[in-house]
Formats: structure tokens, C-alpha cells, sequence
């Protein structure tokens, strides 16, 4: 982080004007700097310049027991909470060797695919806003409202949910879960609808968006892309598919991949992972119905968790990307050693190539639909 | 054949593989330090190993990774004092304290190895793969930032989270987590 921006950036050219963006700016999401040299409007070079919310997390972890640090990875990625438990809570449980039950494993699909329902709508509905069309995004906002209702109820918190144990989960899915995913899945599909109408043939909408920060599928892979990001460009990979975890590999599902890798294809991508979600949650709701109530949530664990020595990884399709936690235990109560490998992370450091020839105007559409969010990237 | 037995065939015979683990079914290699390019040159390149895809890279500091919880935290309480009575526990070389680790992804098989170099406290420099993988570029910085250890061929070797004359590197194991400051415990000359 420079304090003087121009002091150690060679940005002397008479021609350029170096804009400082951010940390704090209403169009940022969250405290993310930018320094970019311009010529005119268009942008010559732009310098990601992150740590604003840099919290020590990995090092927090490092003096927690292996429970208390489940509540720490809420603070992550606080669009979608949930899957950020579950993926710490699976690279513990993969340490242990511990068998998570098929109940509990079905309660997580359901409402991990509730998370990405609802972060896809933030970042479609913050996309759109960045852009100039704000209409779309009370429609998804007030749909992801509904979600954060099931979510409070469900353990109290809207964001922050701590969702989850090491071992399974919990608690049981409310009696009337039912009731409400029925009512909720008409009008996520028909809030859906109504922004796929008012954006996708949308002419500004396409003019905006098609071109924009476009990427290839090579370029994307070497620089570490992964989830809705990498697909758009063309590459079919999805962790819930390759590598599958929590019984994904019983449910139907398709993969939309795009082909340019352009602002449009992420935001088309991330409108069909919805349908499909739902179709997910369907299906596992389904299975879930079909366990007898009395199943075990909660796999045989002991109370002070004391993993044996060694070191794993262990990844999952969260909203954004391949979200992976790198856990070493030295056989005490607390890790030794926690790393986050988080999806945005990797995508921001591209953003230099990503923007450079584009407006400055651009660079806003870029980073909202790379849904960057600060507190994962800082960590 | 399964991936070890492939790791070992390719790189076993140029002397490439120190050592070969495996937790939980997560595979890793520790390779020598001087040779960490030309590793994954062969990790990529070889059809049979195919591991095009680099996930994430990061260290991990080996202090007391063996010992009791207790004593490092004693050792803090007391501040320097205590530093000089420190038990001569260890005997023989003990293992170099840093290990930086890539974890490495084939997308064609959905296999995935954990790379790993050992750091010594004396030699604090490795080969920066962003020749390789662009994905290298900011963990490569933060490791930098955190433990201080140097990628040589790095474009842009500067701190990323912390600010640039922040005076110490914060994942160490040895620096405190209370205080009034760190460099009144540690001093550290780079």
C-alpha cells in the first residue's frame, strides 16, 4: 500500500492522468484501490492496490480452537456465508477422516445453493446498478431478502450465519421448510425473468456489457480463474461435477459455459447457475424428504477437536470460484496453520490485463462482475 | 497407475523428489529448492502428469511445529530475557523452517499434488514461477509480505496486505499476537 501513489509508480508521462480509485468510493465494492493512469478515458494501466480490510484471519486461526473459527469465516465472503463454513468445515472433517451423514450432507447442498442463489443476485443486481439500470436490482434484492428470511430463521443470523459443525450440522431443516421453498421458487424464477427482461436484449445493456474485459479461456486459466469467471470464458469446469463433494453427484444439473469470457457471458453464466440451483435444491429436497427424521445430523465427533497430525486441502464450488481451505494440525487443539485460497483472489490480480484499453466506467462493470468482495480477497 | 507411483516415475530418476506423503489422500512431493522450476516445467509439461492449472501457493512456518503449545506462549510473557535459555532440545540438523507450498491441479483428470520446498532461515530466496503460471503473482507477494521470503524472477516483489514499510512479517510463528509492537521483539534485517 502506498501512501503517495505517484511517488513510487512511475506514472510521469505528460499525456497521463493518474486516477486514484477507491479504497473507500461509492461504486468500490467494499475497500478495494485502484490506481489507474489514463489517457483521456481510457484506461493505460490500472494497479489493483488491496489490504484495506486485511484482518489477519489466517493468523487469527492459528490461536482458536478448530470450532471457535467457523464464525471467523463468516467474515469472509459475507454475500454468501455459508459455503465459506462448510468449506472450512469439510477440510477439518477430511483432516479427521470423519464420515459426514447423508442428512447433513443434503441440509448443506440445500443451503449452499440458497447462498449462491443468493450471491448471484447481488452481484447481478450490484452489475446492474454499477451500470446505470437499477430497476433489476430491487427485484433480486427484495428475492434475496426472502432467502436471508429462511437463513434467520434457520440460525438467527441474516449474513453471519455460522452455519453448521464440524461432523454435520446443527439442526434440522424447520418443519415448514417446505412451505416456504415453494413460496420463495416461483418468485425467485419470476424476479429472474423480470431482470432477464429488462437486461439481456436490453441495447445499453448489451452495449455495456458485450466485449467488456473479454478474456480467453487460456489466459483465464493461467491466471488461476475458476467458477462463474472461468466459465464464461469457455472452460466447462465446476467442482460440483469433477470433483463432487456433499452428494452432488446425485443431483441433474447443467453447466452454462459462455464463450468470451466478456462481462455478458459472466452475467449470463450466473443467471442460468440460479435456474439451476433451484433445480439442485429440488432434487435434494427430494432426498432429504425421503430420510427417515430420526437420521443423524451429526457424525461421531469428539468435543475438543484434536485432528491428527498432517495437512489437507480441500475445495468447493462456492458462488465465486474454487474456495478451498488448506488446514495443518500438529495434533494440539488448535490448527497450526490455516490457509483460505479465495476465488476473487486470483481473479483481481488479472484486472490490470483484464481493464487495460477499456473506459473508466468499464473498469466499474469489470470488478462488479467479477464479484469482487474485500473481505475474502483480504482476508 | 495411480498419481504417485507416475510423480515417482518422471521425476524420481533425476533426483527430483525428496520426499512423498500423503494425508488423507492429499499427495505431496517435497522437491529441492534449486530445482523447483524445472519441476513443474515436467509437472506441466509431461502428457502423464498434465498438471496445467496452479491453485494456490503459500508458506508455512515449521517453528515448534513439535513442541507443546505451552512453552512458546511462556517465552512471549518474558519477551527477550527469555530467549537465551532457550532448551538445546534439538538434536542434529533440524529440518529447514519454511516450506512454501503449490498446490497444483490437473483439469483433464481432476487429480490434484501439493508441491512443496523446505526454506532455510539463511537462504530465504526461491524461484518465482510467475514464468509459469500468472496465478503465481500475488501469493507469491504475499508470501513475501508475511513470512519474507524473496521470489527471485518476481516482476513486482512488494508487500500486498500489509503497508509497504510495515517493519515485520506477520505469519511468523514467532511474532506475538499482543503488544505494543513488534519490532521492540524482533528485529529482522531485510
Amino acid at each position: 500500500m502506498n501512501q503517495n501513489p505517484t511517488s513510487q509508480t512511475s506514472y510521469e508521462s505528460d499525456n497521463y492522468v493518474t486516477i486514484n480509485i477507491g479504497p473507500s468510493h461509492p461504486s468500490m465494492h467494499g475497500t478495494l484501490r485502484i490506481i489507474t493512469m489514463t489517457d483521456g478515458e481510457t484506461i493505460v494501466k490500472a494497479e489493483p492496490d488491496i489490504g484495506y480490510l486485511h484482518r489477519g484471519v489466517e493468523k487469527l486461526g492459528e490461536s482458536l480452537t478448530y470450532h471457535q473459527f467457523i464464525p471467523i469465516t463468516d467474515r469472509l465472503n459475507y454475500c454468501s456465508a455459508i459455503p465459506n463454513n462448510v468449506s472450512y468445515e469439510m477440510a477439518v472433517e477430511k483432516l479427521m477422516g470423519v464420515e459426514v451423514p447423508e442428512k447433513a450432507q443434503l441440509i448443506r447442498v440445500i443451503m449452499m445453493e440458497l447462498a449462491r442463489i443468493a450471491d448471484h443476485q447481488v452481484c447481478i443486481g450490484i452489475l446492474g446498478v454499477d451500470l446505470g439500470a437499477f430497476t433489476p436490482f430491487f427485484y433480486l434484492i427484495i428475492q434475496r431478502e426472502e432467502i436471508y428470511e429462511i437463513f434467520e430463521w434457520f440460525n438467527g443470523a441474516r449474513l453471519t450465519n455460522t452455519f453448521g459443525r464440524i461432523g454435520g450440522v446443527d439442526a434440522d431443516l424447520p418443519d415448514d421448510f417446505e412451505e416456504r421453498w415453494e413460496e420463495l421458487k416461483p418468485n425467485v424464477r419470476k424476479a429472474n425473468d423480470e431482470t432477464e427482461k429488462l437486461l439481456t436484449h436490453n441495447r445499453i445493456w448489451m452495449d455495456r456489457t458485450i466485449g467488456i474485459s473479454a478474456f480467453s479461456a487460456e489466459d483465464a486459466l493461467n491466471r488461476g480463474f475458476t467458477g462463474p469467471c472461468l466459465r464464461a470464458c469457455g472452460v466447462k469446469r465446476d467442482l460440483r461435477i469433477d470433483e463432487p463433494y456433499c452428494m452432488y453427484d446425485k443431483f441433474k444439473f447443467e453447466v452454462p459455459v459462455g464463450k468470451n469470457g466478456d462481462v455478458f457471458d459472466r452475467y449470463i453464466v450466473r443467471m442460468i447457475e440460479m435456474e439451476e440451483s433451484l433445480k439442485i435444491i429440488d432434487q435434494a429436497y427430494k432426498l432429504y424428504k425421503e430420510m427417515p427424521s430420526d437420521a443423524p445430523l451429526m457424525a461421531r465427533v469428539p468435543k475438543v477437536i484434536k485432528p491428527p497430525a498432517g495437512e489437507v486441502y480441500s475445495a468447493l464450488e462456492s458462488p465465486n470460484g474454487e474456495l478451498g481451505f488448506f488446514v495443518k494440525s500438529n495434533g494440539s487443539a488448535n490448527p497450526y496453520r490455516i490457509r483460505i485460497r479465495p476465488p476473487c483472489y486470483m481473479m483481481f490480480q488479472a484486472l490490470p490485463e483484464l481493464v487495460k484499453g477499456e473506459m473508466v466506467a468499464d473498469l466499474i462493470a469489470c470488478i462488479s462482475s467479477l464479484n469482487i468482495i474485500a473481505g475474502e480477497l483480504d482476508r | 497407475m495411480d498419481l504417485k507411483k507416475r510423480v515417482e516415475q518422471y521425476l524420481g530418476p533425476e533426483g527430483l523428489v525428496v520426499a512423498m506423503t500423503e494425508c488423507q489422500g492429499d499427495l505431496s512431493a517435497e522437491v529441492p529448492k534449486k530445482n523447483i522450476l524445472d519441476v513443474m516445467h515436467l509437472l506441466r509439461d509431461t502428457p502423464d502428469l498434465g498438471f496445467n492449472f496452479l491453485s494456490d501457493v503459500f508458506g508455512v512456518d515449521n517453528l515448534d511445529l513439535n513442541k507443546p503449545k505451552k512453552k512458546p506462549k511462556k517465552k512471549t510473557e518474558e519477551g527477550e530475557g527469555a530467549e537465551a535459555e532457550e532448551e538445546p532440545k534439538e538434536k542434529g540438523p533440524s529440518p529447514p523452517r519454511y516450506e512454501v507450498v503449490y498446490l497444483l491441479l490437473c483439469l483433464e483428470r481432476n487429480e490434484r499434488l501439493q508441491v512443496k520446498v523446505r526454506v532455510a532461515e539463511d537462504d530465504m530466496e526461491v524461484d518465482s514461477l510467475y514464468p509459469i503460471w500468472k496465478a503465481s503473482d500475488w501469493p507469491e507477494r504475499e508470501i513475501f509480505d508475511m513470512f519474507g521470503i524473496r521470489f527471485k524472477g518476481h516482476p513486482n516483489l512488494k508487500r500486498l496486505l500489509m503497508w509497504d514499510d510495515f517493519p515485520a512479517h506477520p505469519l511468523r510463528k514467532d511474532y506475538p499476537l499482543e503488544g505494543q509492537g513488534e519490532e521492540r521483539h524482533l528485529v529482522y534485517d531485510d
